[in-house]
């Protein structure tokens, strides 16, 4: 009887198996540059909600930021003027699904290039260089990485490598893992956590949110973010690295930098650059 | 999908063992508050059936994830400090319990009228009657839907994941990002409910025979 249930339960098992499979294939491994010449349009994978970088003006119903300006710059790079940057909504832990998945040619969504990542995507050079710090309620305790010890929470998103570099800065500290930046400060502010811990770039854009809260001790990694691309995927990754080569020669990009990080400590041109 | 559970095997494990705890907790709790709700919605006075309408349609009519995220976020600043796997199995619970009050009010409502009479004139208290002549005839009708909602809540737990409460899908979510392989991991995961859920099944399944056939 047990047996006679099982049986058509292995069969949808193997047959799901084998069209994951079949489907693995096409789209994600066709060259994702012809395509992109053909139809005039690059998919990007963007941050809606990580201000200075990619965030949703619900105004304007519009994403905004460093990286959308970037993708957009480098789309009429690549395609010329006419060339269309399609704006596709990511978070930490959807982007390299959807890039393997061909969902999207390109993510540019403050990724750092780590030597894991290497080996399952290609990234360009890099565009912009953070580094990980920690943002604390003003008058927290936690004044650096080394405050967070035995019975201290510290809050992070899924899919970041910036939990994987505070649990290696500081082992004694539990790590809760949220699902987006959105939620993660919300969970900060609700006291879930003593301190949350992501890229420096993004916690300013929290604290300029909310001046109750503070980045604080400085950076303890250096994060440079790359535009990453599925793996293969080499005239797309070249045309990338040469459009930057551009914007970076033609001002294009001092002029950006100028727009979102004016101000911010530790984002002059010279220390991102 | 085997190299995943070779390598972290144990985190899914662990996560596991709380989505299995959460789930245990939430059954208990949901049966319990759904049966009290129940009650109230066919009690004879009218302001107790009023509560039970109100938090039956209320709940049941709002996302479990929104509930459990009001835990996370609302309590905690207003009321008590309550960490993630606290939230997520009260979210849980209380999300259940109105399905299981609806199911409830059901199965006490589909036992004949005239039982509830005959019992009371014999001379049976409403209490007396209730559990001694209604409760063991609903029960019968009760156990199928019960299961469906009990199921259901097993993998309802996976809103654990979306507040930091360790739970399978927590894990899962976390070794995805960590090797890459989404699809393996989800495998994976699903394999590891159906541990849960397929037990479950069948208990549901025996405790119908035989309560129905008795």
């Amino acid at each position: 009887m047990a047996k006679r249930r099982l049986r058509p339960l292995l069969l949808l098992v193997a047959f799901l198996a084998l069209a994951l499979a079949g489907c693995g294939k096409s789209v994600a491994d066709r060259d994702a540059l012809a395509h992109a010449k053909a139809t005039n349009k690059l998919v990007w994978g963007v941050k809606a909600d990580t201000r200075l970088f990619g965030l949703m003006n619900i105004k304007t119903d519009q994403i905004e930021g460093f990286d959308i300006d970037m993708a957009k710059a480098i789309t009429k790079q690549i395609l010329g003027p006419k060339g269309k940057a399609d704006l596709v909504q990511v978070t930490s832990d959807t982007r390299v699904p959807m890039l393997k998945g061909g969902n999207v040619d390109a993510v540019i969504a403050t990724m750092t290039i780590t030597p894991d990542r290497q080996k399952v995507l290609n990234f360009s050079q890099p565009y912009f260089n953070a580094g990980q710090a920690l943002l604390v309620k003003k008058g927290s305790p936690i004044k650096s990485v080394k405050d967070l010890v035995k019975g201290t929470k510290v809050i992070g998103v899924q899919g970041s490598n910036s939990v994987d570099n505070v649990k290696k800065a500081a082992p004694q500290t539990q790590v809760l893992q949220l699902s987006d930046y959105a939620q993660a400060f919300t969970a900060l502010k609700s006291g879930q956590g003593d301190a949350l811990t992501t890229d420096n770039g993004i916690l300013y854009g929290m604290s300029e949110q909310d001046h109750d809260y503070v980045v604080v001790g400085g950076t303890f990694t250096k994060e440079p973010y790359g535009i990453a691309m599925n793996k293969g995927q080499d005239n797309l990754t070249k045309a990338m690295n040469t459009a930057v080569d551009q914007l970076r020669a033609n001002g294009t990009y001092a002029k950006l930098i100028n727009k979102w990080f004016k101000g911010i400590p530790g984002f002059s041109l010279k220390e991102v650059e | 999908m085997f190299t995943i559970l070779a390598e972290h095997g144990s985190a899914l494990l662990s996560g596991l063992g709380y989505t299995l705890a959460a789930s245990l907790m939430a059954l208990l709790g949901s049966l319990v508050i759904g049966t009290a709700f129940a009650l109230f919605e066919i009690s004879h006075r009218k302001w107790l059936r009023i509560i039970g309408r109100i938090y039956v349609e209320v709940v049941r009519n709002i996302p479990l994830l929104v509930i459990a995220l009001g835990f996370y976020v609302i309590v905690p600043r207003y009321v008590m400090p309550m960490d993630g796997f606290t939230a997520g199995t009260i979210g849980l619970t209380i999300y259940t319990s109105a399905f299981i009050a609806e199911t409830v009010r059901a199965g006490i409502e589909s036992v004949a009228v005239g039982q509830m009479e005959g019992a009371r004139s014999v001379g049976l208290t409403y209490t007396q009657a209730m559990v001694q002549i209604i409760f063991p005839q609903a029960i019968k009708i009760v156990v199928p839907p019960l299961g469906n909602q009990f199921i259901n809540l097993v993998k309802n737990s996976s809103v654990l994941a979306f507040v930091a409460g360790f739970d399978l899908m927590y894990e899962g979510k976390i070794v995805a990002n960590a090797t890459f392989s989404t699809f393996d991991t989800y495998l994976a995961v699903g394999l590891l409910y159906l541990v849960l859920t397929m037990p479950l099944s069948y208990l549901m399944r025996y405790l119908e025979k035989h309560w129905v056939s008795a």
